[in-house]
């Protein structure tokens, strides 16, 4: 039983983590009709706007500190942060660790922009292109990011970590009833998990409860007649697509501590949420979310010892193989509208 | 002039095709070895090579894509499965090819047929995605359980206990075609210019014109009409009561058997085969090849995919000296920042180059460089007929 709930709990933050990237995709593809393959470079973008920030608070001078010395008796040389001297050695301290979840607040409008910029200046043209076309545009656009990044922070991984009151693992099991240290679970994992949970809960509070969200899912079950109303939707749209590079930025922020970004975490995030969007629906919001959600925890499932020994190599799998038995028993997706994209 | 039940336009087409890819070692290397151009010669083996294989795959990925428009992003599957056919026939027979390249066609027929019965119940993006997640099952696989077979992580290679049973006393000890030695090459020196004739790039550039003749003929047959209609209207024909699945599944093999050649010949020309090769990046370079070159067009693929392999050639190899030394002509200051600016497009960041050029091809000219060569040469026809439309209708191509 414990070995379930662990594996559960495994399954939540990967999961979160594919539910907000597919969150973005379907939303585009629902609202603009478009098949986004940079979505999973705004991702990686908002990982790496994290890894810029700690490095601009970590951005420091050197000063002679008269109370130490080195093993020669000289005066020390003592690296200072800048934010130690603006604002005192207890705040700096804390602004550099706690730079991840700052580093939020930088994110949301760097990732609007970014969306917009994308949205207006390429995607837009794409709207009438075939989806192949749309497919292959987005490609090459995500190489590029890829390619930008990479070379302003080069190849290797970058540790970037979670503020140190977040470091330890949290004694699950003995909430629950089962003997101390069974279930130990991250607490940041707990925290990105809880984090997504109010990231999806604030844009699905979006559409449902305000006017604006009214107009565009209104635009996405009839585009044309909205905009017989006398309604702006391409405005709205966009705006979306700025909200769903928004949402995969901060996704990206937050799985920083959990996975330290390289340049192609995009790339390899990007192949797996598409699966989850297919399998929750193109265009399925909730679809998205539970899809993300179930195939989190079926891979950590998959990789639990006893299910290996039983099929090898399922882990490597799973997620690929329900992908393709969802696609051709029910094309539209677990959620997925009838007669959408169900050729 | 007819041949080979080819008309005579295409004969003459076929014959420039197989004049230019045996005279390959000697067009490209048109600056002498002591030049400072010498950088941009590519008349060398392993690059010639590269050029044969890659426009091998090319050719095959456009019978599917060209031609019915089913946009596969999990073709480096076939590569894979091809290499390491191959290499299991070193390991079990010998370093003959001829074995291996069979079963390498072979085993990715096989793969094909079963991916593509699947994957081509569904079309549009549901084709791309099913199909890459073939190509990321096998990768994955090739990586973790089938170790065995695959030898993971490092990449399946002969070692000196394998059983090699038609090793004779004399047989070559690398791969070799009954007895032709792949990596072994005549030079010949002409005043400051060297050629290379490589055995293994003839034999692969040999395979590249048999194969494309192949495709020359389906292009032109009525199964390479039939996929032609299958990517203009498939709907209209489903209508019309043809079963459009026998084609695109045809195809769909067809192109799978090219990709695993193409695959066995990389590991004829160098006796290895890694996982790495079946990821889904390497099937995103096929469709860029084809793409940049001109989807649908015969000549596309091989021009792309000559193109791609050239660029990522040379421009990865262009350093900070050499670039010193172009603008060095130039003020200090201009020259820094050149220098600066050119960092972004070569040396490591070869790819930013190839995704920017990629975006534009796609963006401006749908149909490729085939068809950037049709608008100037049509631009310049009309120029020379004397209509004024002509400058008219040039300007936006030009503009874009």
């Amino acid at each position: 039983m414990d070995a379930i709930i662990l594996q559960i709990l495994n399954g939540l933050d990967k999961g979160s983590a594919y539910a907000l990237i597919a969150l973005g995709l379907t939303l585009i593809f629902g609202t603009l009709g478009v098949v986004n393959f940079a979505h999973g470079a705004l991702f990686m973008i908002g990982a790496f706007v994290a890894v810029t920030l700690q490095r601009i608070l970590s951005l420091s001078y050197e000063q002679i500190d008269p109370e130490k010395t080195d093993f020669l008796g000289n005066p020390l040389k003592v690296q200072v942060p800048y934010v130690d001297s603006w604002f005192g050695a207890d705040v700096g301290a804390w602004l550099i660790d706690w730079s991840v979840p700052i580093a939020i607040v930088m994110a949301i409008p760097v990732m609007l922009l970014v969306g917009f910029i994308m949205e207006r200046g390429l995607i837009k043209h794409f709207y009438k292109r075939p989806h192949a076309d749309q497919i292959l545009v987005t490609f090459g656009l995500a190489i590029v990011l890829q390619e930008l990044v990479k070379y302003f922070f080069g190849a290797n991984p970058i540790q970037t970590g979670a503020p140190d009151a977040f470091a330890g693992s949290m004694d699950f099991g003995s909430l629950l009833g089962f003997p101390p240290n069974s279930i130990m679970y991250p607490y940041w994992r707990l925290v990105y998990f809880l984090f997504a949970a109010i990231v999806i809960g604030g844009v699905f509070a979006f559409l449902q409860f305000t006017t604006f969200g009214m107009v565009v899912r209104a635009g996405m079950a009839d585009r044309e007649t909205v905009g017989l109303l006398g309604i702006n939707i391409d405005k709205r749209f966009t705006l979306m697509f700025g909200l769903a590079a928004a949402v995969a930025g901060v996704a990206g922020v937050m799985y920083t501590p959990i996975l330290a970004p390289n340049y192609h975490m995009g790339m390899d995030f990007l192949v797996l949420s598409f699966v989850v969007v297919v399998v929750g629906g193109m265009g399925s919001l909730p679809g998205a979310v539970a899809a993300g959600f179930l195939l989190g925890i079926l891979q950590s499932f998959a990789s639990m010892n006893e299910i290996k020994s039983l099929i090898p190599g399922i882990d490597q799998v799973i997620i690929y193989l329900v992908a393709i038995i969802i696609l051709l028993t029910r094309p539209r997706g677990l959620m997925g509208r009838a007669g959408v994209m169900e050729e | 002039m007819k041949m080979l039940g080819l008309s005579k336009k295409d004969t003459t087409f076929l014959l420039i095709v197989i004049a230019l890819t045996l005279l390959t070692p000697i067009l490209l290397q048109p600056f002498p070895a002591s030049s400072t151009l010498a950088q941009f010669n590519a008349g060398y083996p392993d690059l010639m090579q590269r050029f044969a294989i890659f426009g091998i795959f090319a050719i095959g990925f456009n019978i599917l894509f060209g031609l019915t428009g089913y946009l596969s992003f999990g073709h480096a599957a076939f590569l894979g499965v091809g290499s390491y056919s191959v290499v299991w026939m070193y390991k079990l027979l010998g370093y003959n090819v001829v074995p291996g390249l069979i079963l390498a066609i072979i085993v990715s027929a096989l793969f094909a047929l079963l991916i593509g019965f699947v994957s081509l119940r569904r079309s549009g993006i549901y084709f791309s995605i099913l199909t890459l997640a073939f190509a990321q099952m096998c990768y994955n696989l090739a990586y973790s359980v089938l170790t065995p077979l695959t030898n993971g992580e490092t990449g399946l290679q002969v070692y000196t206990n394998d059983a090699q049973v038609l090793m004779g006393e004399n047989s070559p000890t690398s791969p070799h075609f009954f007895g032709i030695v792949m990596n072994e090459s005549a030079t010949w020196n002409v005043g400051g210019w060297q050629f290379v004739f490589n055995n293994g790039y003839y034999f692969t550039a040999i395979i590249a014109i048999l194969v494309f003749y192949l495709s020359l003929r389906i292009f032109r047959s009525p199964f390479g009409l039939m996929l032609r209609a299958i990517k203009t209207n498939q709907t209209r024909l489903n209508y019309t009561g043809i079963n459009t699945r026998p084609y695109t599944l045809a195809a769909f093999v067809i192109s799978g058997m090219y990709a695993g050649l193409a695959g066995g010949l990389m590991a004829s020309m160098d006796p290895l085969a890694g996982a790495e090769r079946m990821q889904w990046t390497a099937s995103g370079e096929v469709v860029l090849m084809v793409i940049l070159g001109g989807a649908g067009t015969l000549m596309g693929p091989i021009l792309g995919a000559g193109f791609i392999k050239y660029f990522e050639n040379i421009f990865s190899k262009i350093n900070d000296q050499v670039l010193h030394g172009w603008f060095a002509f130039l003020p200090d200051g201009l020259e820094n920042f050149l220098i600066g600016v050119s960092h972004f497009f070569v040396g490591k960041s070869w790819h930013l180059t190839l995704g920017l050029l990629f975006m534009l091809v796609v963006i401006f000219l749908p149909g490729g460089l085939v068809e950037g060569g049709q608008r100037i040469a049509n631009a310049f026809r009309k120029r020379k007929s004397g209509g004024d439309d002509a400058e008219t209708e040039a300007q936006p191509s030009a503009a874009e």
